[in-house]
């Protein structure tokens, strides 16, 4: 297993910290929760708490940034995409600020949280920022490399964090490199696209799939924006049918997002796993990801099903 | 155009900003009808107060605007924008002739302020409520540089009806920023206002965005210093401002609680709700400048 994101993005900043003192993390009271009180022991006077009052946060962020500070942001997804989204909006991408959100509590697994912190659109909402970069990393390695590319990297960055630990998707040879699709498993029946930790039971899907004679490619997307387009095309454009999956809403997240570019290109039929435009509830985690179909088992009956309608052959 | 007599020049020891300012109010007027739109009546109630910011109170270096050492200004209630680049092109930010391309494509005079076109704008500013956490941050930023530059924010009184506001309030107590200066333009109007009282005839009326709330005894509660004065008097605008400054090391920030008249310096504009949101015609523009004694182009 993959340590937590939460505690991988708290453990790179306090690594980060020693040499960089420019690196600030402002909190709006989820320390606890986010692991940002992993940076407040390390660096006490670098860490600014903010109270429960995520706008302030933002907005303060913004001021810091123009004195070169890098500021990251400790608070659930929910608070930033939706109760703040009107400061990152104007006050951070509309000026390009250098203001680092660590969007926490990302995806269906919350632990039981419920429908008013289980974030289903922050994709689709981000996304659409002109000017923000959009990042959900795979696992505890992948999520080290973009946190340092981020703080490193100028411009306003939007970083979803998983709560849970999860399967390793990369080796330690791993490197974060912005707009890159990664090539997880090559397949010419079709083609499965992944992001954050979802990639993980897409991977192991796909593997399911091979064990009944199916070969689905896998490419897992890191970068939703910026995004290199043309290699998503190309890839798609070798299949017949592209299967999106994502702990996300099928509206206008990593699916809207693959659709857009195929039907641009070569049009393919797409399906897009995830959550069906409904709000989430209290459950399990384990329970939420078979509910929306989201497990490996499920993305392999659906592609399964998929697959018996028929495809239309290139 | 005038068989009127142009106002008499002003005297006492403010006379040149009076007159700075009276020319502001006219370019204002002059850029909304350039524009065929824009706000009026916040520009012309913070117009004083941003001369004597620009001219006297704030540390700035008007040709080099991006100056590490400056004061940090921002527009919090960035439909002033109009008012906002008068003052600078006035302090010599930008040539005052700039001000006609107020709101054309291209400009940067955008209808709010757009850090990005125009160097000297500190912010982007325009959704209402987020510019004092801005400032807050370069506040808390100079803090923990060791810079000694202090930061202006200035907020509409409608505007503190922003919850955002009140978290940057406790937040700047809570850091004892004192190198934070707030001054709330407090002309009393908003643009729609709230519910109508009996014997008030039509929303025009409204007068007051704050109700029976007494601000003054709120910020003072959550730790902030506060000063009431008359946002038309350069002196008392000028004595709080440096006193503001030097106050910075005792650990409040400063509310300065400025009372002015939306639209204030043109008869026709002053106290009219109705001149919010609206430019000027040209008819409108040439009696302003009779009224303020300003010359024919």
């Amino acid at each position: 297993m993959s340590a937590p994101q939460r505690d991988v993005w708290a453990d790179t900043l306090v690594e980060l910290g020693g040499s960089n003192h420019d690196l600030l993390v402002l909190d709006a009271d989820l320390a606890t929760s986010t692991k940002a009180e992993k940076f407040a022991r390390a660096f006490p006077d670098r860490f600014l708490e903010m109270g429960i009052a995520e706008q302030g946060m933002v907005g303060t962020a913004v001021g810091l940034a123009s004195l070169g500070f890098v500021p990251w942001l400790s608070s659930f997804t929910v608070f930033f995409t939706h109760r703040a989204v009107d400061q990152v909006r104007m006050s951070v991408a509309q000026t390009g600020a250098n203001v680092k959100i660590g969007a926490a509590y990302a995806g269906l697994q919350l632990g039981s949280a419920g429908k008013t912190h289980l974030d289903v659109e922050d994709l689709a909402i981000m996304r659409a920022m002109p000017g923000m970069t959009v990042l959900a990393p795979a696992d505890a390695t992948e999520c080290a490399a973009i946190v340092r590319w981020a703080t490193a990297t100028p411009g306003p960055m939007y970083v979803r964090l998983g709560r849970e630990a999860g399967p390793a998707v990369f080796g330690p040879d791993y490197a974060f490199e912005p707009r890159r699709v990664i090539r997880l498993r090559e397949g010419s029946d079709l083609l499965l696209v992944s992001t954050g930790q979802q990639t993980a039971r897409t991977v192991e899907a796909a593997e399911l799939l091979a064990a009944r004679g199916i070969r689905a490619g896998v490419i897992h997307v890191p970068c939703l924006k910026p995004l290199d387009a043309d290699a998503l095309a190309e890839a798609a454009a070798a299949v017949p049918i592209v299967v999106t999956t994502e702990e996300h809403s099928v509206l206008g997240g990593l699916g809207g997002l693959v659709a857009e570019i195929v039907t641009a290109h070569e049009p393919r039929r797409v399906v897009r796993i995830g959550i069906e435009d409904t709000w989430g509830e209290s459950a399990p985690n384990a329970w939420l990801l078979d509910r929306h179909g989201l497990t490996a088992e499920r993305i392999a009956e659906r592609v399964l099903g998929e697959l018996a309608r028929g495809v239309r052959r290139p | 155009m005038s068989a009127q007599s142009p106002a008499p020049p002003g005297r006492g020891p403010h006379a040149d900003l009076e007159a700075i300012a009276r020319r502001g109010r006219l370019l204002v007027l002059e850029s909304t009808n350039a524009a065929g739109a824009g706000h009026v009546g916040g520009p012309l109630s913070a117009m004083d107060l941003l001369v004597a910011l620009y001219l006297r109170v704030m540390r700035v270096r008007p040709a080099e605007p991006d100056w590490e050492g400056r004061d940090r200004f921002v527009l919090s209630k960035g439909h002033s924008a109009i008012g906002l680049y008068t003052a600078m092109a006035l302090a010599g930010y930008l040539p005052v002739d700039e001000l006609a391309t107020f709101d054309q494509a291209g400009s940067r005079l955008q209808g709010h302020p757009d850090m990005t076109r125009l160097p000297g704008l500190d912010a982007s500013t325009g959704s209402l409520g987020q510019g004092i956490s801005v400032g807050v941050g370069m506040a808390l930023g100079a803090r923990l540089r060791g810079l000694d530059f202090h930061t202006w924010v200035m907020l509409g009184d409608g505007e503190l009806q922003e919850g955002q506001v009140w978290e940057s309030v406790q937040v700047a107590a809570q850091y004892g920023l004192g190198n934070l200066t707030v001054i709330v333009d407090r002309n009393g109007m908003q643009q729609y206002g709230w519910p109508l009282r009996p014997g008030e005839a039509h929303r025009g009326d409204r007068r007051d965005p704050l109700g029976e709330a007494a601000v003054g005894v709120a910020l003072e509660a959550f730790g902030w210093r506060v000063v009431e004065i008359d946002g038309h008097d350069f002196g008392q605008i000028i004595a709080a401002g440096t006193a503001a400054r030097a106050a910075a090391g005792g650990g409040a920030p400063t509310a300065i609680l400025a009372t002015t008249v939306k639209g204030q310096g043109v008869s026709f504009t002053s106290g009219a709700s109705a001149w919010h949101a609206r430019a000027a015609t040209a008819d409108e523009v040439a009696a302003a400048r009779a009224e303020l004694g300003e010359p024919t182009p």
